[in-house]
């Protein structure tokens, strides 16, 4: 395993150089990191212990603690938190079930995989807001709408037809089920590729101990793939908690908070209510959320570096 | 897709497998895969359908084969919103992330795989600490301060804050990291200096990696919605993701022409990755395997 950890020296000859190469070097990336990352993350910190409003001519004010009592003790947000929990104890198991299982179907090499492959992966390479305009025709009201037909074909009748986004308790799940059409296909790749390098002895070797199909999968597939598994799992976790385009295109929050998430009201509160100083300490319990996911993660994993949280959208 | 394990593998290994086991399995696959294309099969139906049919017919089996297919709605498109011009914006911002993320992050994974210099720990930490921030924790703030300094409705402000990337340096690191040293020692030797050894010597025998990193940049950021969506106003910088939820809400509303931008936002992105299906692949393999 790689780890991004120090080298021991010993083993590499670095090339000693001057500052000033390497500051050519690696000194834009350093500058683009410090610029929009480090410092923008130490003004939400800092912005957060102030009263600034956007355009506001006021001037500004340390408050201390206020705006993080404000967000804790706010009905909506303590829905929202609820919602993202609701949201990755759902998608995290049933997606990685889901990318497990087709996997292991890829893995078999049956004529096809490769059509397979694509469809499955496809919308991996789709952007979050064209995946949510496609899935609002389909969750579209009415008996027209595409899965009320369908659903209403398939029940030959006895489905009555919902309004899936407007519907406090449908609105939730139908957006799980497209944000897991989404992203199955990433674990599926990644879960693919731990499969390969379970070595096939192992295997063979299982099978002359007379294991069945199922004793292989538990004895030898799942242990194999612990790695991979809590990697995926760490990085849906995290995902899920970022959970904004979905909800900000179909459903702005509703209906009745029930689809509203940490980073929905986040970017309200700055983006629609100038609250910019109540929306910083939004993003600093969001951060918080997501390290400890990551160090919780990376701790299951066994792994030195903490989960990438950088990725996907 | 209920169960995990295929049924019926046969004793002599795990890929191997009875005639009805493989049988299932591609049956499964089959079935897994046509519920997956639906939603992509549905919204390129609609998308040549007249519109007052699009909404009784998406739903039935009937539709999904458009008899008395229209390109009207792709029409329609260009003439309720400017498509070319929101199309280019897109192009521009992601060629210019992914180009100058390359040179950036590449570099910089140089200087601090290869070359010794005073603070080179202190920055690696520091790049391998910035992993943990996700772009979310960071928009409100950025949103501020770019709104302060005026920065609003450019490239510019859609470009920077996504080129240097910690993910990519990175991915760039570990890959150097691995690389044998003879060459560079004997180019070191032969006296060419760093940028040459970088130039002629690394970047050659990285071009792989140099794939994965430009693959992964532009997936991750040619979707980006909420970035734009706090910093965009105006259609003439605005990109896909932004144009098609603005466009949805466009009266009349039309799901014809909405998927019709769909389509033609998506189908070039996904002609390629159907192509360079394995690169895409392995790319995400490695990204995700590598923590």
């Amino acid at each position: 395993m790689s780890t991004g950890r120090s080298p021991r020296g010993a083993d590499i000859h670095p090339w000693s150089t001057s500052l000033r190469l390497a500051s050519t070097l690696a000194g834009p990336a350093f500058v683009g990191l410090g610029l929009f990352v480090a410092a923008p993350f130490l003004l939400a910190v800092v912005l957060s212990f102030t009263d600034l409003r956007l355009g506001s001519p006021l001037p500004i004010e340390w408050v201390g603690l206020e705006q993080y009592r404000r967000v804790l003790t706010s009905p909506t947000f303590r829905r929202a938190f609820f919602n993202n929990v609701y949201f990755t104890a759902v998608v995290v198991p049933v997606q990685t079930a889901l990318a497990l299982a087709a996997a292991l179907l890829l893995d078999r090499g049956v004529r096809g995989t490769a059509l397979a492959r694509v469809a499955l992966l496809l919308p991996v390479v789709f952007p979050m807001a064209l995946i949510a305009v496609v899935w609002e025709l389909l969750y579209a009201a009415g008996p027209d709408g595409p899965l009320n037909a369908l659903l209403g074909s398939l029940t030959l009748g006895l489905w009555t037809p919902r309004d899936f986004l407007r519907d406090p308790a449908l609105a939730m799940p139908a957006i799980m089920v497209l944000s897991i059409w989404q992203g199955m296909g990433f674990q599926m790749v990644i879960l693919s590729a731990g499969l390969q390098a379970i070595p096939d002895h192992l295997h063979e070797a299982a099978a002359l101990d007379g294991a069945g199909p199922w004793g292989r999968f538990r004895h030898v597939t799942l242990p194999g793939l612990k790695r991979p598994l809590v990697l995926v799992g760490v990085v849906t976790a995290i995902l899920s908690f970022r959970l904004f385009d979905q909800v900000r295109i179909l459903t702005r929050g509703g209906p009745e908070e029930r689809t509203t998430t940490v980073m929905y009201e986040a970017v309200t509160a700055a983006f629609d209510r100038q609250q910019v100083a109540l929306s910083a300490a939004m993003s600093v319990i969001f951060f918080l959320v997501v390290l400890s996911i990551s160090l919780v993660g990376s701790r299951a994993g066994d792994s030195h570096a903490p989960a990438r949280t950088a990725e996907g959208t | 897709m209920s169960a995990g394990v295929p049924p019926n593998t046969a004793p002599s290994g795990w890929r191997a497998g009875s005639g009805r086991g493989r049988l299932l399995t591609g049956m499964a696959l089959g079935v897994a895969g046509l519920v997956w294309l639906a939603p992509v099969l549905v919204m390129v139906t609609a998308s040549l359908r007249p519109e007052s049919r699009v909404l009784t017919e998406a739903g039935t089996l009937r539709g999904l084969v458009p008899d008395d297919p229209t390109l009207q709605n792709y029409r329609d498109v260009f003439d309720r919103v400017a498509f070319a011009r929101i199309l280019w914006n897109t192009f521009v911002i992601n060629a210019s992330i992914v180009v100058g993320g390359l040179a950036v992050n590449s570099t910089a994974a140089y200087a601090l795989a290869r070359l010794e210099w005073p603070g080179r720990r202190l920055t690696l930490a520091f790049v391998l600490a910035l992993l943990v921030v996700p772009f979310e924790a960071i928009a409100v703030p950025l949103f501020y301060a770019t709104t302060v300094l005026g920065w609003r409705d450019t490239y510019l402000v859609q470009i920077l804050p996504f080129v240097a990337n910690a993910l990519s340096i990175y991915i760039f690191y570990t890959f150097f990291r691995g690389l044998p040293r003879e060459v560079e020692d004997a180019a070191r030797v032969d006296g060419a200096g760093p940028w040459r050894i970088f130039l002629e010597v690394v970047v050659p025998s990285s071009r792989t990696v140099f794939a994965t990193v430009a693959i992964v940049t532009f997936v991750l950021h040619w979707g980006l919605y909420l970035w734009p969506l706090l910093v965009t106003s105006r259609v003439d910088v605005r990109p896909l993701p932004l144009g098609i939820a603005t466009f949805r809400t466009l009266p009349p509303i039309q799901w014809g022409d909405v998927m019709a931008f769909a389509v033609m936002m998506v189908a070039p992105v996904a002609l390629i990755f159907t192509i360079l299906q394995r690169w895409f692949t392995r790319s995400i393999a490695a990204t995700g395997l590598k923590g």
